[in-house]
């Protein structure tokens, strides 16, 4: 079956690139082409021009700064899963990543796509909330950065205007004590999409009260989410089970499963009971990486 | 709309092609006669189109021909033929990991990617890299088994030309000319952008 016909740009530049998204009408921008092929393939999507931007160098690698990790849009899942900085201060993402689809699929997904298709059951999405990044958009106008929060609005929208370009995530590295922790619930072992994604981020001090928390959903509600309640009714508390209990129950207060699966809510809660569990575990023991 | 002059090596030899824009890798690869690349679910979840890009397994029909335009593709049969099989094909052979034989040129090309990278693979690594590549008749269980074995020849064959005087290092396989460098994390990858 032949994909329907449409014009291809392969600019070599980052400024070339912003050029044709903000001339060229009806355009879009291809990195990894999973989402984007298999949509054109189904009908879903009719982009008139479609702009490979894989190839620029302005949108790949990991790098670190004294304060922040920032990730090019068109680094591949599977560059971040073997990325040294990511294993040392983002086991969360790391997590998120070693469970995304297959391997034939790792090594062409890029985290700016999976973030730009804004599906539902993305995995990095929520692992990415727990780290409070931002992500940063590009186009001849300029640059601006959005937290993901903010980014994502619904199923399958964010807020970027069709001649901007997403270039780069990033996060301020956690603290040296913080522990995340991610699951993902689906059909299979590997290979699947998210029924449900959950994941933690937990800080405390040495009387062993939270001081941070950060809790958040995918493939339980349109988008991925940040469950704040729960959030902030574990900051100041000591982690007891009471308390990682009242948390996860506050959590799928957050979910909004479509008619049908409201069997996700039960599993939003045991999830986040036993990661809460987890990381404060993790904790109680020094802290592990984020 | 204008074709698009697109360059691939393939197996070593090269092609050069004008495309249209909405060719896919694996229609370009099965239309120039590599029908070892097999077309099973057109939407990445099957991995019978699995191919080596640039040392890296890629399901081609997610890459779009021109997305490829200069790079280096090895396809199962790159790997080996017939008369002179690679011994990962061979192992597969030997442990019975083929039934109906649709998949098996993509679970070769994920084989040929996990042992490049890592020689000696856990039984879970063998999964989890074979994990994009669905088998309907099999059950996996030879599959991984052939995997071991490969691994193992593999080995043993590294070990031996190891153990040769230099002068006598004469032996070659059929991939080695189109084999590409060992995959490892390209250190300017965490290096950052500037």
């Amino acid at each position: 079956m032949s994909l329907p016909m449409f014009e291809i740009e392969r600019p070599t530049t980052l400024g070339e690139a912003l050029r044709i998204l903000s001339e060229v009408k009806d355009s879009e921008p291809i990195a990894g082409g999973t989402n984007l092929i298999v949509d054109m393939r189904a009908g879903r999507h009719r982009p008139r021009v479609v702009v490979d931007v894989a190839a620029l160098r302005d949108l790949h690698g990991i790098e670190v700064t004294d304060t922040e990790v920032i990730i090019g849009a068109a680094t591949t899942i599977a560059e971040m899963l073997e990325s040294p900085i990511l294993a040392k201060h983002a086991t969360v993402l790391v997590k998120a990543c070693s469970s995304f689809a297959n391997a034939l699929i790792r090594n062409r997904a890029t985290v700016g796509g999976n973030l730009v298709t804004a599906a539902p059951c993305s995995d990095t999405a929520p692992a990415l909330l727990t780290l409070d990044a931002e992500v940063k958009l590009a186009s001849v106008r300029g640059m601006r950065r959005v937290p993901l929060e903010k980014f994502l609005v619904n199923a399958f929208s964010t807020i970027r205007r069709s001649d901007e370009l997403l270039v780069s995530v990033r996060f301020r590295i956690p603290s040296a004590t913080a522990t995340g922790a991610f699951r993902k619930m689906g059909l299979r072992k590997v290979s699947c999409m998210a029924k449900v994604d959950v994941a933690v981020m937990l800080d405390g001090d040495s009387a062993g009260r939270c001081t941070n928390a950060r809790i958040a959903l995918a493939a339980a509600s349109p988008v991925a989410v940040r469950a704040r309640a729960a959030e902030a009714a574990l900051v100041g508390k000591a982690l007891t089970p009471e308390a990682i209990a009242a948390a996860a129950a506050l959590t799928a207060k957050a979910a909004a499963p479509r008619a049908g699966s409201e069997y996700k809510l039960r599993v939003v809660e045991a999830l986040v009971r036993r990661l809460l569990a987890e990381a404060a575990l993790a904790l109680a023991r020094g802290g592990s990486s984020a | 709309m204008p074709k698009k002059k697109t360059a691939l090596r393939v197996n070593g030899r090269q092609h050069e092609l004008a495309l249209d824009p909405n060719v896919s890798l694996l229609q370009a690869l099965r239309d120039l006669g590599y029908t070892d690349v097999k077309n099973g679910c057109e939407i990445g979840e099957c991995g019978a189109c699995a191919v080596l890009l640039n040392g890296t397994a890629v399901n081609s029909c997610m890459v779009l021909a021109w997305q490829a335009n200069g790079a280096e593709i090895v396809t199962n049969a790159g790997l080996g033929m017939l008369g002179k099989p690679h011994p990962i094909q061979e192992a597969f052979a030997d442990v019975g990991a083929v039934q109906c034989g649709y998949c098996t040129p993509g679970m070769v090309i994920s084989t040929k990617a996990l042992l490049d990278r890592n020689p000696n693979p856990s039984e879970a690594e063998i999964r989890e890299a074979l994990s994009g590549n669905l088998c309907r008749c099999t059950g996996y269980g030879q599959i991984v088994e052939a995997v071991q074995l490969a691994a193992s020849r593999l080995q043993a064959e590294r070990l031996a030309v190891a153990a040769m005087p230099t002068a006598s290092l004469t032996r070659e396989r059929v991939d080695e000319g189109s084999r590409s460098p060992d995959r490892q994390l390209d250190p300017k990858l965490d290096r950052g952008r500037r």
